[in-house]
Order: C-alpha cells, then structure tokens, then sequence
C-alpha cells in the first residue's frame, strides 16, 4: 500500500494501462459498434501503444511532463473523438501535476478534477448524456470524498472504482445525446458506453496500481 | 486572400469537397485534411496543422469540421497556434466548402465568411 504515487510507478501505470486497453480493444471496439463508427477500442490501442512507445524517454521527468506527453501523443495518435478528450484530460492533469515527482490522494484529487474539467471543455458536454463522464464524474467524487475523510489512495479509489462501474451500468439506461452515438438517439438505449467503460478499465488500472 | 481547410473523418471526401470547391474557385487557397495519415478513417492533429500551414497567410484561414473529432482536433491546432488567425465555421461541409472557397477567392474576409455559411445552410435544394 502506498501513500504517494511516484513519477515511476506512474510510467508503469501507463504501461498497465495499455496493456489492459489492448486486452478489451474488440470488446470496446464491439460497444463503439452497437451505438456508434465502431472505432473506440482500435483507436485507444493504437495511442496508448504510442504513449508505451515514449515511456522509456520519459523515466525521471516529473509527473507532469510524463502527463503532458501522454496526452500530446493521444491527441495525435487515436484519430477519434478519445484522443483529444483522452488528450485533453492527460493533458491538464499534467499541468495540475507540473514539477512533482510524487503526488499524494489530494494532488491526485486536483488532477483528476483538472482532468475532468478538460473533458467538459473540449467535448462541451456534462453527465447523462452517456459518455465517459457519466463514470468519471461520480468517480471523482467518490475519490474526493473518501480522501477528504482521510482515506488512503487504496481505499479512497476502490470507492471511486466502484462509483464508475456504477456509473458505466447507468449509460446503459439513458439515451446518448453527445457524440456519434446521439444520431441513434434513443435506439442508443440498452447500450453501455464504451467511453465510460474504457475509463473505468483505467480507473481500475489505477487502483491495481497503489 | 484567406486559405481554406476541410477536415472530415474520410480523406476521400476532404478531398472530394476540395475539387467540389475548385470547379468554382479554381484559383481558391483550399486544402484538404481529411482521414489519418496512413489515409484509414479518423482527424490526425497533424494533417491539420500542415494542412493550415500549406494555405496560412496573414489574411487568415477558415476551418470547416464534419463532426466530433474533427472538430475537437481542430480546436486543439488553433490552440497551439495562438498567434495565428484561424477561424471554425459551423455548416455543412460540402455547400459551405464550396461558398466559403468561391468567398475567399473573391477577397471576402474572414471575419464575414460565417454569415456566407449560414446563407449557404438556408438555401433549399427542392421545395419541399
């Protein structure tokens, strides 16, 4: 059990993240496909392939930098609407992470929220309407809740884990109204979303990881 | 004269609105940056760029996205080019493409080639 994240064990998160991605690409592939262009699980594969690729560049720089360019890679690497939102999420949580070679549950509560506010600023959208958010935002939540009451990490993201399964099984109920997915409208209905899945695949990777 | 873009998720049709466009405004400053690099279905942060950079000029460029990524990608080139003047126009890829190329060519600036997408937006085909 660790009280920080190091700026190593980070890389090695990317890593595992990848590695997970790749695991259930055909399955997100598959969920992209019911409700949308079919092309989420591939798309992730091939950044977070491309993000694996700079890793070793990357050991001994700071928690932000290995951030940043995480997301700078997957916004020019997935080619679909994940890179600049996964892009933009990496991205400032970089920035809320600049210079830190460790980051405790508080610093990863702000970058988790820096990280979100990107993906509402990019995709100009907000929960319930069936997309990563709707496992992300009650994710954070829980993380902040659970750090704010002096859980550890452990603790603290085994709740956010399990807010964003929740909130993976609540896209299944509600009709898309962003996203490729919204040209379906309520056909979309039944379908769990592949963003908030591929999410909660990294969300879960996280806590595997502390 | 202000350089134009087309962005779509399919490189053939990029550049498929591009020779659309030509037919009109043959001498219009339009380039295509349509599909990934390797040409598969997607928006390449990188085709974008260059493809701005191939018709930037200090007049400006104009942007026409299809949908999603397209448009989120773009947003993310502006972004990274904050001294440039680079403009997002909302309306439909192929008529806007063509009004917007015919516009430039004729001297129209930047600043008024919205209002000409919207007028190309409202324009009926059929009278239904």
């Amino acid at each position: 059990m660790f009280k920080t994240i190091t700026n190593s064990q980070i890389i090695e998160i990317l890593k595992a993240s990848a590695a997970r991605i790749e695991e259930e690409k055909d399955f997100l592939t598959e969920l992209d496909n019911e409700i949308a262009d079919g092309d989420h699980g591939i798309n992730m594969a091939k950044g977070f392939n491309s993000v694996v690729a700079k890793l070793d560049g990357l050991a001994g720089k700071d928690i932000g930098s290995i951030l940043k360019t995480t997301g700078m890679t997957l916004v020019s690497t997935v080619g679909g609407s994940a890179g600049p939102l996964y892009g933009t999420a990496y991205m400032k949580a970089g920035a809320a992470l600049a210079g830190k070679n460790e980051m405790d549950g508080m610093d990863l509560v702000k970058a988790f929220e820096a990280a979100i506010g990107g993906i509402q600023m990019r995709g100009k959208a907000t929960t319930g309407e069936k997309t990563m958010l709707d496992s992300l935002c009650p994710a954070y939540d829980a993380l902040k809740a659970g750090i704010e009451s002096g859980d550890d990490l452990k603790s603290a993201l085994t709740k956010a884990v399990k807010a964003a399964e929740d909130g993976v099984e609540y896209t299944k109920t509600i009709k898309a109204t962003k996203g490729r997915a919204s040209y379906i409208g309520e056909r979309s209905i039944g379908h769990q979303d592949p963003g908030a899945t591929s999410a909660l695949y990294l969300l879960q990777v996280l806590l595997e990881n502390v | 004269m202000v350089g134009v873009v087309i962005v779509s998720h399919s490189q053939t049709l990029a550049e498929g609105v591009v020779e659309l466009a030509k037919l009109m405004a043959s001498d219009a400053n339009i380039a295509a940056a349509g599909g990934l690099d390797d040409g598969t279905p997607g928006t390449s942060f990188e085709k974008i760029s260059a493809a701005i950079d191939k018709v930037y000029s200090d007049d400006g460029v104009a942007v026409l996205m299809d949908m999603g990524s397209a448009v989120m990608t773009t947003e993310m080139v502006i972004e990274s080019m904050p001294d440039r003047k680079i403009k997002m126009l909302d309306g439909p890829v192929a008529e806007g493409g063509v009004v917007v190329a015919l516009e430039a060519s004729l001297g129209t600036p930047l600043e008024e080639l919205q209002e000409k997408v919207d007028e190309a937006r409202n324009t009926k085909k059929l009278d239904v």
